[in-house]
């Protein structure tokens, strides 16, 4: 059993629900992050998503732009980040998913970048600019290292691409809730609850609700719906507050007889 | 000759080009695409075209022989195809009817898009004035300060300019933020890119668009001469004034084909721009192409005196024919630019755009070494106008030569 599995195992006292952080690695300085990777497992993360810094993030809104720019201030490099993880598996036990555009991938090399995040124990991998038409640049290499490529659907998907995307998927799928960037929020409730219905019926692993998510509102809503949230923009703007106690509240919507006030 | 039939269903040219956006994007590339090969099978399309470029642009544009920068190089003969004679002064109008006409088509009411120098920003927010469409130009914080003509040009015009003060606040950045206004308004949008760069079937669409250039100037120089030249030239930004020119001769292997990019204050500093001498094949705005970058991966920042030749990327179609040595690319820096821009402006009366005059400091060199017998085509990209404060502000300012 991968740790995708074992870890959506063990959601039961979740309400079966997962919730998964997103944060930006470097932002605070590269010597936080097994710390702060530490601590999101501790206030209940089912997975954690590890974004890596890059110049150009076109599928990113001002927060995540911003806390990359930190990063890269931070002079934080893929290289100095995968050193980071290797450090951070010995101590955290849920799945480490990266998060990176291609470009950073491209330049480490992709098959040195598929056997180094194998051998320091990375699950999964987000590539928000590689669509299922480009994929062979990549997945093959993750395939073989046994590293999930964790796909994406959007609102804009027609439904024969979201059947597609969701029956090449292994650990879970991730479904944008909007038709923008993260950090955003343009659609109805309603149109939103009827694309999770939908993506939810064909797809054969667990669905995950992201971009644009901040409050325990909307989770409770959403997750009417999939098996869960990712969480970015909020989380890392709660690190840059360092506004700790707020996060371990939010992480906390779907534990069953524990309320933190 | 040989046969070239690039880029492939998946809109790659070797290892380069394809798709590389976020799915968000993906049924809007992909219905662009079937668009643009519906409307290319359509002889209405390509009519309407074809009339807005005579009646409206001015087209077609003069090849000239240039006597007197001919023998000034002493060499080979030089051409001027002359791009710069187009309504709103450069060659972006070819492909920004195209894209409008196709907009149209496919029921689209919003054009948004994204300019360096101002140049593609003035074409786009023209063609939308003239199609009634409402028109939202992207442009760095840094260079609205430094084109603030161009700006209001473009609100002459009917156009929303909207400061891009995200990143290095430049080009690369304004293709950021029209990028993610197109992945949040899709339905209704088209996004006009400017140059052979982005996601398929942007680089082979602004290709066809621009390639009049090339048909022009091969039956001119044809009527004129019964033959071919030996070499085309032109200056590459995104690369589509040389695409457009290169197009139409790539399969006569006996015309060399040379691209011109800017070095800046110089290859060997870091203030250049030029991508395909220095930079690496790497993922940005949608393709894999030749970019500058560092060893991890970060783009980096383009420099040159010319604003249009401004991008840290090439267009994939031009890292291929790079890679299989097609086309040659070379580079020319500010110091270059600028003489060439004065010699011409003396000794043909013709003050090209800073971008075009890489290419002509290109071609002086390169007929000079060649014979008296040969012939050389320049694309002659934009007239100067737009640039003759930059280049009085260098001359007169004690920093040029
Ligand atoms: C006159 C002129 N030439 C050339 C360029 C460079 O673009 P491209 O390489 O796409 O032709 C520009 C861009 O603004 C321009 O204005």
């Amino acid at each position: 059993m991968n740790r995708f599995e074992q870890s959506f195992k063990l959601l039961n006292e979740y309400n079966g629900k997962a919730f998964v952080p997103y944060m930006m690695a470097g932002d605070g300085g590269l010597e936080c992050l097994v710390e702060r990777l530490v601590l999101l497992e501790k206030f209940g993360a089912a997975a954690i998503e590890v974004g890596v810094p890059f110049s150009d993030p076109v599928a990113d809104g001002p927060t995540i732009q911003s806390a990359g720019i930190r990063a890269l201030k931070n002079k934080t490099t893929l290289k100095g980040i995968i050193t980071e993880l290797a450090k951070a598996r010995e101590v955290v036990t849920i799945p480490i998913i990266m998060m990176t555009y291609l470009n950073p991938i491209y330049a480490y090399g992709i098959d040195a970048f598929a056997q180094d995040i194998q051998t320091v124990g990375v699950d999964g991998c987000i590539i928000p600019d590689l669509p299922l038409e480009e994929e062979d640049i990549i997945a093959p290499q993750l395939a073989d290292a046994q590293v999930e490529l964790i796909r994406l659907v959007t609102p804009a998907s027609p439904l024969e691409r979201i059947t597609e995307i969701a029956g090449r998927g292994k650990g879970f799928l991730y479904a944008v809730t909007v038709k923008g960037i993260t950090g955003t929020r343009n659609l109805f409730d309603n149109d939103l609850n009827e694309f999770l219905k939908a993506v939810k019926k064909l797809s054969p692993i667990p669905v995950l609700a992201g971009f644009g998510i901040s409050n325990e509102e909307q989770i409770k809503e959403l997750t009417k719906n999939c098996d869960g949230v990712v969480v970015g923009s909020k989380i890392v703007e709660l690190f840059d507050r360092n506004n700790l106690h707020e996060m371990e509240k939010l992480m906390a919507v779907f534990k069953q007889g524990v309320k933190i006030v | 000759m040989i046969t070239y039939t690039l880029p492939n269903e998946k809109g790659h040219f070797g290892i380069f080009g394809g798709r590389l956006v976020p799915e968000t994007l993906m049924k809007a590339v992909l219905e662009l695409e079937q668009a643009y090969d519906n409307a290319k099978k359509d002889a209405s399309f390509q009519a309407e075209i074809d009339r807005l470029l005579k009646e409206y642009v001015g087209r077609e544009t003069p090849l000239y022989f240039a006597e007197n920068l001919s023998r000034h190089a002493g060499g080979a003969n030089i051409y001027l195809k002359r791009e710069d004679l187009n309504h709103t002064g450069a060659h972006k109008i070819n492909n920004a009817i195209g894209q409008a006409l196709l907009a149209v088509r496919m029921g689209k009411k919003k054009i948004v898009a994204e300019t360096g120098a101002g140049q593609h920003g003035v074409a786009t927010a023209t063609v939308c004035a003239l199609l009634n469409l409402e028109c939202i130009i992207f442009m760095g914080e840094e260079d609205i300060k430094r084109q603030a003509l161009n700006v209001f040009r473009m609100e002459l015009l009917g156009a929303k300019v909207v400061s891009v003060t995200s990143g290095s606040a430049t080009l690369k950045d304004a293709v950021n933020e029209a990028l993610r206004y197109w992945v949040a308004n899709v339905d209704d949008t088209h996004y006009l890119l400017g140059s052979v760069m982005g996601p398929h079937p942007f680089p082979t669409m602004v290709r066809d668009f621009q390639s009049v250039i090339g048909k022009e100037t091969k039956e001119q120089f044809k009527l004129r001469n019964s033959s071919l030249p030996d070499a085309v030239v032109a200056c590459i930004g995104g690369g589509s004034n040389a695409m457009g020119i290169f197009y139409p001769f790539i399969e006569d292997e006996e015309v060399s084909l040379y691209g011109i990019e800017a070095a800046g204050q110089g290859v060997d500093t870091e203030y250049h721009a030029a991508s395909l001498t220095k930079g690496k094949p790497g993922v940005l705005h949608g393709a894999l192409m030749y970019l500058l970058q560092n060893d991890d991966g970060q783009i980096q920042e383009a420099h040159s005196i010319s604003a249009g030749l401004d991008y840290p990327g090439v267009g994939p179609e031009h890292s291929h024919l790079k890679e299989v040595g097609r086309a040659k690319y070379f580079s020319i820096t500010d110091e270059e630019a600028l003489e060439a821009f004065q010699l011409l402006s003396k000794l043909e009366g013709i003050i090209p755009a800073l971008e075009s005059a890489h290419a002509i400091a290109f071609a002086v060199k390169l007929a000079s070494e060649m014979k008296e017998s040969q012939n050389i085509v320049v694309c002659l990209s934009g007239r100067g106008d737009k640039d003759v404060e930059t280049v009085k502000a260098r001359l007169k300012g004690g920093e040029g030569k």
